[in-house]
């Protein structure tokens, strides 16, 4: 917290390091003081009330580990003459201006590991097979739904908190299609998409008018709506109970299962559990491909190039005829379209959906995807998903951790907190998120990145 | 009539402690124009320190007169909430201070995930409840319906979180209009660059508000607890959301639109309870934030936005 | 309701009379409680540069915002036309008809008033820069241009469907657009930069780029707020070819601009505003010289010593006062034509202020309008002459400057009209208080200061804020005239 000061001579160095001994002080008293009534203090409820367990060591510990963690940050990074962080960060903008194709090459070997990536799996690590080919079913959609949120919010410069309403309206529309009208995932995915869009329109309408955060609060409150009429509508949807049985997709009507007309019958193979998932990984990895292609298309068209427009300025795009009310219900109509089908294929995989699955926080994992990859950068949302959500799922499989803090330690009920403080410390380190560079839609003679600076972020950002 | 009435005063305290929230919301949307997601877990953090201070005085020191240690209990609750609000914000938005505007949005998610989980490691995930302290109150009417005999009872809880309410908001009020802290956090709402080059420390100004909210918002927590006496790690969440809800009602940046906001919506979901269904409460708080934001686009009283072409 | 005004410079042969693209009829603005703009109307000649002038908050960028549909006037019609002529029988039909234009092969008409913005740039075909530049920032130069031409893109992306398939004919179309905007870039000089974000041009760059932006929409009429402004002389006489250019290929131009150097050299039609209402209208030459112009902007100076003897030649003592009540009814009459578009020539003088309607009641009192001092051409301004003493009542006048507003000049001017009292100043109506704008040649500026309200509270021995001011000698007023001398002193 002290200003940074050269240190040349000894004293210099002395007060540093009494300057950064303060500082340590400061921050545990600081814990100390928070933690007070949260560590060493804990209700729990007993016979004849609530009583109270305490915990002295915990917090000591706490206490302790952060002046012993803010000194060495102190020493080494905040005040050292070279911080670490500042040689890596030198490392790293160096090297991608250095490279200015390291963005395409980039995608272009993710795409590759993208296409192998279950036979990678298969052949690399056959024994937890299914759970990785499951991780990367689970980050895939992510990717899919942050390029459908990216369309809104980093394209056309809306703020959208609910877009977990149209995830849920594919998922839903898909289950209650096949529930009533017993139609197959192939049959219900271009109506769910249709249905998801429809709504978009349906509540994109009234409110588009809407300004910034008025904006961002009311899709908020239209996501909850929907949550809360699934899970009260019982007669329909079963509330929270949710809807089970839902089908499994087919391969042109060859199901993935034992025994005679299932897929491994048909080509000879031996049959496994795992030809389903990697048939699924395959489903997702194309429909996301869609997305993007679809994405990358509509940029470098007139809609596109509108919706980018009018996130830098709506008073202007008006001014020169364009009609932003439509403009934007597009962009909340074809985001919400994507939403769509992610919905039904998240149905189709888990085979059962409940209200649970589409709270608010759903929405916000999906555009803290959105920003923390840089806002409109499409290469960007792969990487926050597979750091966000992939870091996340590893948590699960750590097993060396409770080796370390006892076998009562159960690392899966902190990844939520670890995911929120990943969530600050990487918009804390890098506000724009992590790719900040916008390529222009269309090149008289040479092709020039656009720096984040300049590209505005649209209404209530 | 009887029942008209009772409800009314059941939505006008679940209003007030929804408008202690919501002024935090608009204090800090006024001063900085974000969007404190994190303001919802700050009133749960509240509610929980203030659960664990009465604990500690009435078991383990053995307190027992009920108004001093409500007293203690709120101070306590105010002051280390209040250090959490300055926290959050030092943490997760002073650094992003002149960023662009959906990155502290970001952070402030983050830190309302952070703030939720980090009860439900530290403290549990199961509900704690606590039996009520304050029982009793005044009969205002009597009458008969068709379903038997009704009482219009107002509680002295209720009566302690109306009073409560109304003179920490003439108390703010007056902070705000005659105080130089005040002052500076108008010239702040107003135009922070101008307000730092006269001379206004803007950055301690930006916290004291954060603190100001976060001391609303313990306050609000512990009148959630004696009210209902019974609260999780997630409670911060809904009433955020109803809380944001309520400042934009308002009209967001307006202190008395927060309130009004607040009284709105906790009387609509008391209303649509009772005389509907207890379910769809929540829709129709939303939706008639939907409909007023559609008819009034900067909410009841707020200044409405004059196109600037 | 309102008299309409004559055309300055009166001949009909005017290209913007007899061809106008663009009429304003009778527009009023009303923000609250303020009148932006009062009963305006003008035209802009088809092929012609016209600029709007007047000082700060005169009310220029207003009406732009009217004509382009930012905001919707209080009242008022604009008419843009599409082809030759005034088309008045097809204007009438529509405003008639409730529909909002009229669309032929060559001749459209186009209500703008009635219809939103987007579509007044879409299918009217008024494209407007703004004051404070409003580039799309974050895109390339290139693709400002190309989001300009975003209507015809549309279609011939087939509504988007057949570009996200790849349709040649969209491939075609995107080409023609780049062409387009090239040839906009190379005439603003802008093509070596159009792969660069726009929000990383300089200043003057960005302002040329707002001009070809609006160009590329292809719009008939374009209206450029303050081009020039932050501009430097180099800058500026490169604009004033551009506008020329402009003009050239058969875009009128319809300018706001303070700088006069812009403004005399390339318009052909100037119309001045000032505080909401036209003062005066014409060519270059005209409005040069038109006394209004030059009091409005250099203001009407109440430090200067005028010359009292010519007022005084204004005024002719003691004249019959049978013709005022004569004259009252015959402008009574005026009013009654509702919505004249071009009501009978006045004098030349009443053009320069607002011809109001006149409240009947106070014709129909004339002994309260009776004056004992005549002014020769009373009539010319509107409203009524209010009463007037020749000497002051027993006591000597009052200090009229201690009303805000009122200088030793105009205090002067008041007293030649036998104006010497607070109570008179008071008893002012709507009317007087026209007249009086007119006459001292500041209309509206009484109502603005509000002297009326001040003369009650002075009249009735009330102080006001500006009058302690003025006693506690803080302001130079015209009995502490020998302190004004010594200083250059302050605005009265």
């Amino acid at each position: 917290m002290a200003a940074m000061r050269p240190n040349g001579g000894p004293a210099a160095k002395n007060s540093m390091f009494v300057d950064s001994l303060k500082d340590s002080a400061t921050a545990a008293f600081l814990v100390a003081v928070l933690g007070f009534f949260f560590l060493p203090l804990k209700t729990d409820i007993a016979a004849g009330g609530l009583a109270i367990t305490y915990r002295w060591p915990l917090w000591i510990s706490a206490i302790l580990i952060v002046f012993g963690g803010r000194l060495l940050l102190n020493l080494f990074v905040f005040k050292a003459k070279t911080p670490a962080t500042q040689f890596i960060g030198d490392k790293l903008s160096g090297s991608s201006a250095r490279l200015p194709g390291l963005g395409r090459y980039l995608g272009i070997a993710l795409f590759g590991f993208a296409v192998i990536l279950p036979f990678f799996f298969t052949t690399f690590f056959p024994g937890q097979q299914r759970q990785y080919i499951d991780l990367a079913i689970l980050i895939m959609t992510y990717i899919m739904l942050g390029w459908g949120l990216n369309i809104v919010v980093g394209l056309a410069g809306l703020l959208d908190l609910g877009y977990v309403a149209f995830y849920a309206v594919g998922a839903y529309s898909f289950a209650l299609l096949a529930e009533y009208f017993d139609l197959g995932f192939w049959m219900a995915l271009p109506l769910a998409g249709i249905l998801a869009a429809f709504w978009g329109i349906i509540l994109g309408f009234p409110v588009l008018r809407l300004r910034g955060d008025y904006l961002a609060i009311v899709t908020l409150a239209f996501g909850e709506i929907i949550r809360v009429v699934l899970l009260n509508w019982y007669e329909f949807t079963n509330g929270p109970d949710g809807i089970s049985g839902i089908p499994k997709p087919t391969l042109f009507g060859l199901e993935f299962t034992r025994g005679e007309g299932g897929f491994a019958d048909f080509f000879g193979l031996e049959y496994s559990t795992i030809h389903r998932f990697i048939f699924l990984y395959y489903i997702i990895f194309i429909m996301a491909l869609i997305t993007n292609f679809v994405t990358m298309r509509l940029r470098k068209l007139p809609v596109g190039r509108a919706w980018e427009a009018l996130r830098e300025d709506e008073i202007a795009c008006r001014s020169l005829g364009i009609n932003t009310t439509n403009t934007k219900l597009t962009a909340f109509a074809i985001g919400a379209m994507f939403g769509g089908f992610a919905g039904s294929f998240f149905a189709t995989r888990q085979g059962f959906i409940s209200p649970e699955s589409f709270t608010f926080l759903e929405s916000a994992i999906i555009l803290a995807i959105v920003v923390l990859g840089g806002l409109g950068s499409q290469i960007g949302v792969v990487i926050a998903s597979v750091v966000m959500i992939g870091g996340i799922e590893m948590l699960r499989n750590i097993g060396f951790l409770s080796q370390i803090f006892g076998p009562g330690f159960d690392p899966v009920q902190y990844r939520m907190l670890i995911f929120g403080l990943a969530m600050v410390g990487i918009m804390v380190w890098k506000p724009r998120g992590l790719i900040t560079t916008r390529v222009p839609s269309a090149v008289l003679k040479e092709r020039k990145k656009i720096g984040a600076d300049m590209v505005a972020q649209g209404e209530g950002h | 009539m009887e029942y008209f009435v009772q409800q009314l005063i059941n939505g006008l305290t679940l209003g007030s402690i929804y408008g202690l929230i919501a002024i935090g919301y608009t204090m800090v949307y006024g001063i900085i124009g974000m969007i404190n997601f994190a303001h919802g877990d700050i009133f749960m953090i509240g509610s929980f320190i203030a659960l664990t201070t009465f604990l500690i005085l009435t078991t383990v020191f053995g307190f027992v007169f009920l108004p001093v240690v409500l007293l203690i209990v709120l101070i306590v609750a105010m002051l280390f909430t209040s250090a959490w609000g300055w926290t959050v914000e030092r943490l997760a938005y002073r650094p992003l201070r002149g960023s662009f505007r959906l990155a502290p949005l970001i952070t402030a998610i983050g830190m309302s995930i952070v703030l939720q989980n980090f009860v439900q490691v530290s403290q549990g995930a199961r509900v704690k409840p606590l039996p009520p302290q304050i029982q009793g109150g005044v009969t205002i009417m009597e009458g008969v319906t068709e379903n038997g005999p009704i009482v219009v009872q107002l509680s002295y809880m209720q009566m302690i979180i109306i009073v409560t309410t109304l003179l920490l908001m003439v108390g703010f009020t007056l902070l705000i209009a005659r105080t130089p802290l005040g002052r500076a956090q108008r010239a702040c709402e107003q135009d922070r660059k101008m307000a730092a080059l006269l001379g206004v420390n803007v950055d301690r100004t930006i916290s004291l508000t954060f603190v100001m909210g976060a001391a609303l918002a313990s306050v609000a927590g512990l009148m959630f607890l004696l009210l209902y006496g019974v609260i999780d790690f997630y409670i911060g969440f809904l009433a955020g959301v109803k809380a944001f809800t309520a400042a934009v009602l308002g009209g967001i940046g307006s202190l008395p639109g927060a309130m009004l906001g607040g009284l709105a919506i906790g009387l609509i979901e008391v209303f649509w309870s009772g005389y509907f269904t207890v379910e769809y409460k929540d829709v129709a708080a939303f939706s008639i934030l939907a409909i007023v934001l559609i008819f009034l686009p900067s909410g009841l009283l707020g200044k409405p936005e004059v196109e600037k072409v | 309701m309102n008299v309409a005004l004559k055309q300055p410079s009166a001949s009909a042969n005017d290209r913007w009379d007899a061809d106008p693209i663009l009429t304003v009829e009778h527009l009023t603005m009303r923000f609250g409680g303020l009148v932006a703009i009062d009963d305006l109307s003008f035209k802009v000649g088809r092929g012609d540069i016209t600029a709007l002038i007047g000082p700060n908050g005169a009310g220029k960028t207003t009406v732009f915002n009217c004509v382009t549909g930012f905001y919707k006037p209080t009242e008022g019609r604009i008419v843009m036309r599409h082809g030759l002529g005034g088309q008045q029988e097809t204007v009438d039909a529509v405003t008639a008809s409730g529909r909002r234009w009229h669309i032929s092969d060559d001749q459209s008409v186009f209500l703008l008033e009635r219809m939103p913005d987007f579509e007044i740039s879409k299918k009217a075909r008024v494209a407007r820069t703004f004051q404070n530049i409003r580039l799309f920032g974050g895109m390339t130069v290139l693709e400002n241009l190309l989001v300009a031409q975003h209507n015809p893109l549309m279609i011939a992306s087939g509504m988007t469907i057949g570009g996200v398939l790849g349709l040649p004919s969209y491939r075609k179309a995107e080409q023609e657009a780049i062409d387009k905007a090239v040839y906009w870039l190379e005439h603003t000089r802008l093509i070596d930069r159009a792969d660069d974000a726009a929000g990383d041009l300089p200043y003057g760059a960005q302002r040329r780029l707002e001009i070809a932006r609006a160009m590329c929409t292809g719009p008939h009429l374009l209206c450029l707020d303050e081009p020039a402004a932050g501009l430097n002389p180099r800058e500026s006489t490169e604009l004033n070819e551009l506008l020329q250019f402009i003009r050239e290929t058969g875009t009128s131009v319809l300018l706001i601009e303070h700088d006069m150097g812009v403004v005399m050299e390339i318009s052909d039609h100037i119309v001045v505003l000032d505080y909401g209402v036209k003062i005066s209208d014409g060519g270059a030459d005209f409005v040069k010289s038109d006394p209004r112009v030059i009091a409005a902007y250099l203001g009407v100076d109440d430090e200067e010593e005028i010359d009292v003897p010519e007022i005084k030649a204004d005024v002719a003592e003691m004249e019959k006062p049978a013709r005022k009540p004569r004259k009252a009814p015959a402008r009574a009459k005026a009013v009654a034509k509702p919505a004249a578009k071009s009501a009978p020539a006045k004098s030349a003088a009443a053009k320069t202020a607002p011809a109001k309607k006149a409240p009947a009641k106070k014709s129909a009192v004339p002994a309260k309008a009776v004056s004992e001092i005549k002014v020769k051409d009373a009539d010319k301004h509107p409203g009524a002459q209010p009463a007037g003493t020749k000497k002051p009542a027993a006591g000597g006048a009052d200090n009229l400057t201690r009303i805000s507003g009122i200088g030793p000049a105009n205090e002067k001017k008041l007293n030649t009209l036998g104006i010497w009292h607070f109570s008179q100043v008071a008893a002012w109506k709507k009317a007087e208080v026209e007249w009086v704008g007119s006459y001292l040649s500041f209309a509206g500026r009484i109502e603005r200061e509000e002297w009326v309200k001040q003369a009650k509270a002075l009249a009735s021995g009330k102080q006001t804020d500006f009058s302690r001011r003025v006693d506690g000698g803080k302001v130079p007023s015209s009995r502490t005239s020998s302190r004004r001398t010594s200083g250059k002193g302050g605005k009265a």
